[in-house]
């Protein structure tokens, strides 16, 4: 590319300005052309991280909540820890969710059996909440990513 | 064809995504400074409790019925109704928010069973933003407005969408539909309607439209048009720009002193211009307004109001500010306790139309005030609320809102993230 950028350029033809045209501005290259050798860079230009991005796949469906407790630990989620909780994705066996349970916003590992449904601690100190069918249980939303400052 | 589709209970439905526990109670949602009630959850509505009233007066008969009271927490409904917004232009482009809760979709490309595809635009907004809506359909935005309608009372066959094409009785439907149930028809309208023998929704659509024409004017024209299913409202896909922008408030205690007031009025001021500078509109005049309290009954009612016009129409908060306090000093009465004031701009006018004047005392606002506003709408915008302000703002503190009841912002604030249990 660098070589096409360097090929001369010939006038083709002069005409004289109409004095009221609006004085206009070409920008040709981002950079300085220093002796004629553009950065090779400047067909490369991204823009910085963005961790937006990366975190929030689903801006309309994306909620950021902060942990309160312990039982998470094993899935190396900790008291303090912000959760990034996608709503748009489907909850599936083995999904880290925010549950609703007994009207409250419980974080557990979800377990979907055969006969039955578990909300399971990540910490041998906690029992699994099984869920039979008549109670009142909610996926509120799926946790995509666990953000910890140190 | 459009759709229409309205969040249940905006308000209401709002604070329960974080507070699951609010399912199934009434809720009540009151207005600036813990005012008036101006929203209910279905169950709220269910106790007879009406809108508009101020709260002191029912709070106490309301006691033991497991009410959950809220203060206006806007940051928490303007955040929650983009995403429900958002949410929505991923099924359809061609979207016109119409209000907080509402917008209208314009539904011409779409292929198939438009019920199925309501029950999915229901299904999808409530799983990602945890509100529920309902969807209304119809050949024009008036019928989708009265299929919403239907659809809110359960009189949908799928849940809470109902589709117009498919109402097994559309004529008796409007004959059962008062005039000012319909969209854009006022209660004064409605009575001359009444008067004119167009008792119900089915008159208006089968009159002639020339005669309601003549008797009412264009608007009411087209209305009986909608209805009668040829479109004529199309979608507004751009708002029209505002032609005033009012800033008031109740204060959190009664004001009787001038600083205090002068601090009140300069924030307004300075927050009208916000909003204004975000159009491109200048305020050729400022109007300040301020009462007592109509309920205090020992002390006379003072309600005043004063508008003075500027030399040019500006976007200047500075300018606007300088005048808001003058024409306070109009209107205020020493020895009153004041319970509420505004800054309005009327009469809004493009930038750049604005005619120059050969003897003024105010000049012009220059290139350098834009530039100075800019940055100061920049600086305010970040998240340290209100970075910038105006040093008048300062004076008096005593304004400021009561809101005894606001839930936290959960998803514009940090400090107020919403809690998960892992225990």
């Amino acid at each position: 590319m660098p070589a096409a950028r360097q090929r001369p350029v010939f006038v083709r033809s002069l005409r004289p300005v109409a004095a009221d045209a609006p004085p206009r501005i070409l920008r040709l290259y981002a950079c300085r052309v220093a002796a004629g050798f553009p950065s090779p860079a400047d067909d490369h230009l991204e823009g910085p991280l963005d961790l937006n991005a990366h975190l929030v796949a689903h801006p309309a469906a994306t909620f950021v909540v902060r942990v309160a407790g312990d039982s998470m630990t094993g899935a190396g989620i900790r008291d303090g820890d912000l959760l990034v909780v996608d709503r748009s994705r489907e909850a599936k066996s083995g999904s880290i969710v925010v549950a609703v349970v007994d009207g409250a916003l419980t974080v557990k590992r979800l377990r979907v059996g055969r006969r039955e449904v578990r909300l399971e601690a990540e910490n041998p100190a906690y029992k699994p909440i099984v869920v039979r069918e008549d109670a009142d249980f909610v996926v509120w939303g799926v946790v995509a990513h666990a953000i910890r400052s140190y | 064809m459009f759709a229409l589709v309205d969040c249940n209970n905006f308000y209401a439905s709002c604070e329960r995504v974080f507070r699951p526990a609010l399912e199934g109670r009434p809720i009540v949602v009151l207005s600036n400074n813990d005012g008036c009630v101006v929203a209910r959850s279905a169950e709220a509505k269910a106790l007879g409790i009406p809108m508009a009233k101020p709260w002191f007066k029912i709070e106490a008969a309301l006691r033991g019925q497991g009410v959950a009271v809220f203060s206006s927490n806007y940051a928490l409904y303007g955040d929650l109704s983009a995403r429900v917004m958002q949410t929505l232009a991923r099924f359809c482009p061609r979207l016109e928010t119409y209000s907080i809760d509402e917008s209208f979709l314009d539904l011409s490309g779409a292929r198939g069973d438009l019920a199925a595809l309501g029950l999915e635009i229901a299904r999808t907004v409530k799983q990602w933003t945890g509100i529920p809506v309902s969807v209304g359909i119809g050949p024009t935005k008036t019928l989708a407005k009265v299929a919403n309608r239907l659809a809110k009372k359960g009189r949908g066959p799928s849940g809470p969408v109902l589709d117009w094409a498919r109402l097994p009785d559309p004529r008796g439907t409007l004959a059962g539909l008062a005039p000012e149930d319909v969209w854009g028809i006022s209660a004064r309208w409605g009575t001359r309607l009444r008067q004119l023998g167009l008792g119900h929704a089915l008159a208006l659509a089968e009159a002639d439209p020339r005669r309601l024409r003549q008797a009412f004017g264009v608007v009411v024209e087209r209305i009986g048009r909608e209805l009668a299913g040829v479109p004529c409202l199309p979608l507004e896909l751009v708002p029209p720009p505002r032609k005033q922008i009012l800033v008031s408030r109740s204060f959190g205690r009664r004001l009787a002193a001038l600083d205090d007031l002068r601090g009140a009025v300069a924030a307004f001021a300075a927050r009208a211009g916000e909003k204004l500078r975000r159009q491109p509109l200048r305020a050729p005049a400022v109007t300040v307004f301020l009462q007592t309290s109509p309920f205090a009954e020992a002390e006379p009612f003072y309600a005043n109001g004063a508008t003075l016009v500027l030399d040019r129409p500006t976007r200047d908060s500075g300018k606007l500010m300088h005048v808001a306090q003058r024409a306070l000093e109009r209107i205020f009465r020493p020895g009153l306790a004041y319970q509420k004031a505004g800054v309005l701009l009327p009469d809004l006018v493009p930038a750049g139309v604005e005619q120059g004047l050969l003897f003024s005392e105010q000049p012009a606002d220059d290139p350098r005030t834009d530039r100075l506003m800019d940055c100061l709408d920049a600086l305010n915008r970040r998240p340290a609320h209100r970075a910038v302000r105006y040093a008048s703002e300062l004076f008096g503190d005593g304004w400021r809102m009561r809101q005894r009841h606001k839930s936290p912002a959960y998803t514009t604030d940090w400090a107020g993230l919403p809690v998960v249990w892992a225990h």
